[in-house]
């Protein structure tokens, strides 16, 4: 009697790695079950070990006193979201990697059989690697061009703006009210060969110049590699410019101004101090920007041309066109890969503990 | 001279900043402007006379307007499934110390630094060849959530993080059960960044096109149909319709902005009344 009592509140008082193995068990069941990872007699086991989980916590809850329930409260409140994210975050990408590593049965079947199908691989690099390249280096010079626009903008906003602060972040984040695609065909007019724009560069005797840059090619201005940055420059701002704009306002005047009374001038004490103090902000900036830019495909459809196709065109046309889903599933776990190695090298140089 | 300089240094930066805003605000003039067009042919892409019609006629797209009625049903039920599901995470985060918690701050980060073009075709692998569930309604809500989920729980962790928890305490001291502590105490101080949090939410809702352009089946969001349709044509409803959106978007943030500065005026007001009151 005794012993099952001290059992009892062995159990009660370790109630919360009860409540976070539980959580974990309840989370890989739910894996194993959406990718179909298990199949046959295997499932009905995975499905009962499930409702055990669930069951039995809540017994843990309801019987192990309220020590136990105050431990396993915060599991309580995170498992719903977790188990939703495990089934519909975890579980796509495991489903991908496998797919992208399996050969079709035909062309116009949905089964796959499961092979270590590398060549999957070897065909999305030598088939897309162009576009590959294409999306990296269109979405490092995006983010590297809405920091050179963003940042004096926020700095304006949140040193000049004084009790204008608000309306003035207000108008930056009202063009974003409107739909991601209806802007993009928007700057597709403007850009157009007899838009506003270009009959402007003309008039104005900017044409030879902008074709010296690059930047407009025979006289067009839409469907080049310009246009293209130019849509994923605007359409990502914001994602640079709100946080710059965070780090910036948390900035104390007065360290500021101390630098002026210790004799140092204006853009020293701008190189010395803001510049320092906003980099958390350019950094949470530049994540939020090249992550989505790189895996863009609609500026690439709307304002490029054939020779400016990114790898979310690739794949979007591969997975959606040709149901080609064992190699569009490649391009996408190649993507997810690169671009998480990026951030983990990026974070390791740069990076600052508050980032999330 | 030295201050010259800065004056020169201080002009500049404000006339770099103004640039910046006018090429934000570009293409939404051009947008509000082709409201007001009569296009000549199926594309409303070139200026030829200014008409009232399509502001009259709003509506006139049938297959627009009831796209843009699905993305709305889509956004509201998402929103609703996707904050509860994220500020239970957020409560959970701020509220307690426990095991894991770092790990699952990293996890929440994960969905949001993967590109959008991944979560869709990897959602729709595991959607595809299975019998449960169909591409289409359902499966983009579940999308949607999937995204929603931790920019609801970081937008609202990061709103109640400076949450005194002690007031619960009190509250518990002063003999209120922990139900009545939580809807009369806890969640009316955490409601405003819930709300928030909703907000964004559900505008990440109705703007997506990548994720749900995936895992859409046969199914029209107001995106989907604008971009289905942009090929053949664009008729200036859409221009309308988005107006429509903005204006309305602007009436919520200027009601929002011009009662949070109340708001703050009053508080101002009633600490100069207490200083008053003490210095008695």
């Amino acid at each position: 009697m005794t012993e099952t009592v001290v059992r009892h509140n062995r159990i009660a008082r370790n109630a919360d790695r009860v409540g976070l193995g539980a959580m974990i068990v309840a989370s890989v069941c739910l894996v194993a079950l959406g990718t179909r990872w298990v199949s046959g007699p295997m499932v009905s086991v995975i499905v009962l070990v499930l409702i055990l989980d669930l069951v039995g916590v809540l017994v843990l809850a309801a019987r192990g006193g309220p020590e136990a329930r105050r431990l396993l409260a915060p599991y309580g409140l995170l498992k719903p979201g977790m188990l939703w994210l495990a089934l519909f975050f975890l579980a796509p990408v495991w489903s991908l990697i496998r797919i992208s590593l399996s050969t079709k049965e035909s062309r116009f079947s949905v089964n796959y059989d499961f092979n270590w199908a590398f060549e999957n691989y070897s065909k999305a690099f030598s088939d897309f690697g162009a576009q590959f390249q294409r999306a990296f280096l269109y979405a490092a010079i995006a983010t590297v061009l809405t920091i050179a626009i963003g940042y004096p903008l926020a700095y304006v906003i949140a040193f000049r703006g004084g009790k204008y602060k608000n309306i003035l972040l207000g108008l930056v984040v009202i063009p974003f009210f409107t739909s991601y695609l209806i802007r993009t065909i928007a700057w597709s007019t403007i850009l157009a060969d007899r838009g506003i724009v270009v009959s402007a560069m003309n008039a104005v005797g900017l044409q030879t110049v902008l074709e010296w840059m690059h930047i407009m090619d025979n006289g067009k201005l839409l469907n080049t590699p310009a246009a293209v940055i130019g849509g994923l420059t605007y359409n990502f701002l914001p994602f640079m410019l709100l946080p710059i704009y965070v780090s910036l306002e948390k900035i104390d005047v007065n360290l500021v101004n101390a630098a002026g009374d210790l004799y140092s001038n204006a853009s020293r004490a701008f190189r010395k101090i803001v510049v320092p103090l906003s980099i958390p902000g350019v950094f949470a900036g530049t994540l939020l920007t090249f992550i989505p830019a790189a895996g863009d495909f609609v500026n690439a459809q709307f304002l490029g041309n054939p020779n400016t196709t990114m790898i979310g065109n690739s794949i979007q046309d591969q997975f959606l066109k040709q149901n080609n889903y064992p190699v569009a599933s490649a391009m996408s776990a190649v993507l997810m890969v690169s671009i998480a190695t990026l951030v983990l090298l990026y974070t390791r140089i740069f990076g600052t503990e508050d980032l999330a | 001279m030295m201050r010259k300089r800065t004056k020169f240094g201080r002009i500049a930066i404000n006339v770099v900043a103004g640039l910046g805003l006018l090429y934000l605000f570009a293409p939404i003039f051009f947008i509000i402007a082709f409201s007001f067009n009569k296009p000549n042919g199926n594309f409303n892409i070139a200026w030829q006379s200014f008409t009232f019609d399509n502001w009259l006629n709003p509506f006139a797209e049938k297959s627009l307007t009831s796209a843009l009625w699905k993305s709305l049903e889509i956004a509201a039920i998402s929103t609703l499934i996707s904050t509860v599901l994220g500020s239970l995470i957020a409560l959970a985060l701020s509220r307690y110390a426990f095991k894991g918690s770092s790990s699952i701050n990293l996890f929440l980060v994960l969905p949001l630094t993967t590109p959008e073009i991944v979560l869709g075709s990897s959602l729709a692998t595991l959607f595809l060849g299975q019998n449960f569930i169909d591409f289409g309604m359902t499966t983009i809500i579940i999308a949607h959530i999937m995204f929603q989920v931790s920019f609801v729980a970081l937008t609202v962790r990061a709103r109640i993080r400076g949450f005194d928890w002690t007031l619960e305490q009190a509250a518990q001291d002063l003999g209120a059960s922990p139900f009545r502590t939580f809807t009369k105490v806890t969640f009316p101080l955490i409601l405003p960044g819930i709300l928030a949090a909703g907000l964004l939410a559900f505008a990440l809702s109705i703007d997506d096109f990548i994720i749900t352009f995936f895992n859409s089946g046969s199914i029209q969001t107001f995106p989907l149909q604008i971009y289905g349709a942009s090929r053949v044509r664009i008729p200036p409803q859409i221009n309308v319709l988005a107006s429509m959106i903005l204006f309305l978007s602007v009436a919520i943030l200027m009601t929002s902005t011009i009662s949070g500065m109340r708001k703050s005026a009053e508080k101002q007001k009633n600490a100069r009344k207490f200083n008053v009151l003490h210095r008695k």
